[in-house]
This record gives structure tokens, C-alpha cells and sequence, in this order.
């Protein structure tokens, strides 16, 4: 955990207000980082060269309902050179108006929005290329979240079967 | 009859590059619509080992811009996991990655251990570790076969499923099932090993490595297979770190990043191995990643078979692990128990973790986050396909178009793991 204090006294040196909350859950460290600074924290792990957070494993979205602030986007840092990891945690108010994008950080990064927004509907700034990647063009919605009809087959029986089959949603032709 | 003939039909439809780009998907940047052609390759395609769209940008056959389709697989694992107990959305992982259902349940199996705060016993551990580096070496078989299948070496597609076949018989022998296992469950396994499978993973260790002589003398020193695979599809160590490539893929390139080694999980520090590593980022460079970890996992399967530790392969908490059958009829606790948690499973804490595993592809990871009740209320797989494929544009760019199957074939994506 030396590591960890080292590095977060670093952000509060650069980027002091950054740092709201400091977690720790089951061994893993989360910083909780408020939206405005971001970037800038994410810039020093990159360039920083003791801290050298090189790669970006993932970035995932959760959705808190029925809390407030409703999302929280995760970014699942990794440096190869110290084998430290890192979570940073930003919680977002307006999905519309998401975090900053960090593809011009980590080239990973642009791709792995891309699913977040997609199945989360969390859009981040400035990155250009958002459009939908697993679901069809036309889809309505965003299905990670948590108020996203879930739709149920509905069970015929025989005498009723006609009667459910008049409703039951049939696939386009 | 008539109203059914347009009015139109000698004429060719316009369509606009707007209009195309918005159909074709894929959100690529087109450099020259004049002069070059654009192409679809996929979903059908057997080179793109699954349903991959790939929309390329040709000059002549040199490849301009590569920009992947992908979701023809997908089928909402992550939301629908979120409405299963966590011991009944396991069998959801298995269906991800098809050729590697060991490394996936163990990445989700773990971070369902690491919510609750259990730790699986020393044997179920080592089982896990033998089982998991058994997948490895069956995934890569199957990267092996059709890897070169693609470079028109038919005969090592033959003789690498007949030993992926083997294997398939020892997960069968220990689960029932050959491919979607479900064997590792939260606090150990589904249950033990039986009698037989000591001596069939020895028997399997005993000719693999004459298995893989042959494959090394049909591919090694292969002037046809070197000629596409040397200096083909090359990416950098930085290039590749940046893209997020992990795996034997970024090995290849002589990034020395093996979750194994760096985060061990699951007893792996006890063992000894090597992790291979490439010098040259190509396309020859992974194949040789890949083929000596079969020599490694052979190793570790080896250790951990020798030293695999007796006792029970399930921890000893009831509100986790179901009751033995044998109990069921002599204590009521038992019954309820096994009640309780086949009706309602049980409950994990509120909070949220991220358990990183080495899959055969590269980094599996699980975030997973519970709310005090007994169903995951979120669960996101960063699956190494999906990231590993954000680096095919950059390998196939100036490459030939029979380059790029080479190239597909050696990042290994699978297309369920991709689209979950």
C-alpha cells in the first residue's frame, strides 16, 4: 500500500480538490475523482514517470439508481512497470455530459467508451466515434440500465393461446 | 403484376457516401472514395473465426484502413447475469469465450470469492490450476489449427482438435461436459476429481510433447508459412501497450506482462514457469508466444499434479457451499441449507471488485459489484478479444489482404467473447 500513498500523495501535489474519497474494499484501492479533474489526474498516472500508469484495462460503467448521482464510470488502471493497479471512480450526473474522453491518453481508451456508451448510454466528451457497436443502428435505449424494460415471454396455454399470440410482439419481417 | 416492376429498375440506385457510411456501420474514416475500393469482408467468412464484420479500405490489394463491425454475437450475458443468483449466472460465462470456459469461470468465480471474502481450498485451488492451464493448451490448439488453416495448412487443423479432443475428455470425465463446463463454483468446485483423472492428464503430459514436434516441424522451418508470418503484421511494445493488447499477442511484442506472474491468483506463485516473450511483434513472433506456452503449462499442470494437496475441494460454510447429498437425509439443517440456497442463493456485500485473470487471450477481467442481496447488481467482463481487437487496424494498415486473415488469426479473437 506504499505505492498507493505515494500516489496519491502525487495527485493531490498536481491536482489538488481532485481526490474526493479514498476506498478500500477487499485489498483494491479506489479513488473516487471528481468529473473536472479527470483528465488532468489521468494525464500525470500516464506521463508521471514513477507512477507510469501504462495501460488502461478497462472502463466500465455502473448505474446506481435509485441514487444520486446515478452513474459512476470506473477506469481500471494497470502500470506494467511497478505491477500496480488502480481503480478510479467518477461519479457523472448528466449522462449526456459524461467524462472527458481519454483516447488521446490511452488509444484503447476511444474503443472501451464506445461499449460504455452502446449498453450504458454514458457519453463521454469529445470522442467522435460513439455510435452503436453491439446493437443495431435504430435501437432505442441503453439495455445496462437499471429502469430498461426487461420484456417477459408470456406464457400460453392452449386456451388462451390465441389470445396472447393477438398481443405477443412479433419479430419484424 | 405491373405495379410491382419499378419504374426504375434499369437504373442503378445512387447512393451517397453519407448514406453508405451510415449503412456500412462502422464509423471509418474513408481517405480516398474516388480511387479506392471499399470492401465488406464477413460476417460469413471463415477467416474471421466467428461472425467478425471487417470494412476495408483497398488500394489495388494493399489495405488502406481496416475498421471492425462487430455485435452479431451479442446477447446481453452482462444484463442478464444481473437477474440470476451469482452461482446460477456462472453457466453465462462459460458461453463467452467457447474455447476457453475454465479461464472465464475461474475470473468470475474469484471475484465472487473475493466479494464475499472466502478463499477456495489448497486442493480445489491446484485442480483449478490444472484445469485452467488444460484450457490453455486447448484453446491454443484450436488458435493453432486455425491459425494456420487460414495460411492453407490443412493438416495441422486435423491433428490439433484430436488432442483438443483429449482434453475435452477430461473435462468431461470431471464435469460431464466438454465445452460448457460450469465446473469451478463460489468456494471451491462442483465437486471432486474422480479417481480416473490423475492418470489421464499424466497420460496426456506423457505424448503431448511428441504432439507438438509434429506441429513444429510442419510450421518451423515452413518456407511458405515463414514468408507469411515473418515481419507481417507487426506492432510495437509501446504501440501495443497503448492499444491495450495483452496476452501472448502483447508477449509477442516483448512486453513481459503475465497476470500469472504479476497478480498471481488461485496458488500460481507456488509454481514455476517462464513467460515467453517475443522480440519482433510480428505475426511469427506470437505463434512462437503461443507455442511455448504449451511448454509452460505443461510445466505448471506437471507441479501441481505432483504436490496436488489432499482434503475437501469445498470450503466449509454452508450459506456458500450446498450441503453433501449424504447429509441431506440425517440433518435438517443440511436440508435447509441446500433449500436456501438453490431457492435463493446467497447473499453477497455491498461493494464492488475487479479480479484480473490470464486467459488464454490475454487479460480477463470481472468487475463485480453487489448490493447486500443475492443476485450481482452489476457484472462487466473486459474481455481480451474485445481489446485485442482495437489493434487489428493498426497491425493490417499497408499490409496485403491475404495478410490480414494472418493477422486475425494471430490476435486469437473470438467472436463471443467479443459481443458477449
Amino acid at each position: 500500500m506504499d505505492r498507493d500513498q505515494f500516489l496519491i500523495e502525487q495527485i493531490n501535489e498536481a491536482v489538488p480538490d481532485a481526490i474526493e474519497e479514498v476506498l478500500e474494499f477487499r485489498g483494491e484501492r479506489t479513488l473516487v475523482i471528481a468529473q473536472d479533474h479527470i483528465k488532468k489526474v489521468c494525464q500525470l498516472l500516464k506521463s508521471d514517470k514513477s507512477l507510469n500508469f501504462d495501460l488502461l484495462s478497462d472502463i466500465s460503467a455502473d448505474d446506481l439508481l435509485p441514487d444520486f448521482p446515478r452513474f459512476a464510470v470506473n477506469y481500471h488502471l494497470y502500470s506494467i512497470p511497478n505491477s500496480q493497479r488502480i481503480r478510479l471512480r467518477v461519479f457523472v450526473e448528466d449522462p449526456d455530459d459524461g467524462p472527458p474522453t481519454m483516447g488521446d491518453i490511452w488509444s484503447i481508451a476511444t474503443w472501451l467508451e464506445m461499449e460504455v456508451w452502446d449498453l450504458m448510454g454514458v457519453r463521454f466528451s469529445g470522442n467522435n466515434s460513439l455510435r452503436r457497436l453491439f446493437l443495431p443502428e435504430d435501437w432505442q435505449g441503453h439495455p445496462l440500465r437499471k429502469d430498461y424494460p426487461l420484456g417477459y415471454e408470456e406464457v400460453q396455454f392452449s386456451f388462451n393461446w390465441e389470445e396472447i399470440s393477438a398481443r405477443k410482439p412479433s419479430p419484424k419481417e | 403484376m405491373s405495379e410491382m416492376l419499378s419504374p426504375h429498375s434499369d437504373k442503378v440506385q445512387e447512393v451517397s457516401l453519407e448514406e453508405l457510411r451510415a449503412k456500412v456501420g462502422t464509423g471509418m474514416e474513408i481517405l480516398d472514395e474516388e480511387e479506392h475500393m471499399l470492401l465488406s469482408m464477413g460476417p460469413q467468412h471463415p477467416s474471421t473465426h466467428g461472425v467478425l464484420r471487417l470494412l476495408l479500405e483497398l488500394d489495388g490489394e494493399t489495405v488502406v484502413n481496416v475498421a471492425p463491425d462487430i455485435g452479431f454475437l451479442h446477447t446481453g450475458i452482462e444484463k442478464t447475469m444481473e437477474s440470476k443468483t451469482f452461482t446460477k449466472a456462472l453457466v453465462m460465462t462459460d458461453r463467452m469465450d467457447y474455447l476457453s470456459p475454465m479461464s472465464n469461470n475461474l475470473g468470475y468465480i474469484l471475484a465472487v470469492e473475493k466479494l464475499l471474502g472466502v478463499e477456495a481450498t489448497p486442493r480445489a485451488q491446484a485442480i483449478r490450476v490444472i484445469l485452467t492451464e488444460l484450457t490453455r493448451i486447448a484453446s491454443h490448439l484450436v488458435w493453432l489449427g486455425t491459425s494456420a488453416l487460414d495460411l492453407a495448412a490443412m493438416t495441422l487443423f486435423l491433428y490439433c482438435f484430436r488432442e483438443r479432443e483429449f482434453i475435452f475428455d477430461i473435462f468431461e470425465m470431471c464435469s460431464g461436459q466438454r465445452m460448457m463446463v460450469s465446473y469451478f463454483r463460489p468456494g471451491g468446485l462442483w465437486r471432486d476429481v474422480p479417481e480416473e483423472f490423475e492418470p489421464a492428464v499424466r497420460q496426456f503430459l506423457d505424448f503431448f510433447p511428441g504432439r507438438i514436434a509434429d506441429y513444429e516441424a510442419l510450421l518451423k522451418k515452413n518456407p511458405i508459412f515463414l514468408k507469411r508470418t515473418k515481419d507481417i503484421g507487426v506492432v510495437s511494445a509501446e504501440e501495443a501497450v497503448d492499444w491495450g493488447l495483452t496476452g501472448p499477442s502483447l508477449r509477442g511484442s516483448g512486453v513481459n506482462l503475465d497476470f500469472r506472474k504479476a497478480e498471481p491468483y488461485s496458488g500460481y506463485e507456488q509454481y514455476d514457469f517462464d513467460v515467453p516473450l517475443g522480440t519482433d511483434g510480428d505475426i511469427y513472433s506470437r505463434y512462437r508466444c503461443r507455442v511455448e506456452e504449451f511448454w509452460q503449462s505443461m510445466r505448471i499442470i506437471e507441479q501441481a499434479l505432483d504436490k496436488l494437496p489432499g482434503g475437501p475441494v469445498n470450503i466449509d460454510n454452508r450459506k456458500i457451499v450446498p450441503p453433501p447429498r449424504s447429509e441431506l437425509g440425517r440433518s435438517m439443517e443440511a436440508v435447509i441449507h441446500h433449500f436456501k440456497l438453490w431457492t435463493e442463493g446467497f447473499d453477497a456485500p455491498e461493494g464492488y471488485v475487479y479480479q484480473r485473470v490470464e486467459s488464454p487471450r490475454g487479460e480477463f477481467g470481472c468487475y463485480l459489484r453487489g448490493n447486500g442481496g443475492p443476485k450481482p447488481a452489476r457484472v462487466h467482463f473486459r474481455t481480451p478479444s474485445y481489446a485485442n481487437l482495437a489493434s487489428l487496424p493498426n497491425m493490417a494498415r499497408g499490409g496485403f489482404v491475404a495478410d490480414l486473415v494472418a493477422v486475425i488469426g494471430s490476435i486469437d479473437v473470438v467472436l463471443g467473447d467479443i459481443d458477449r
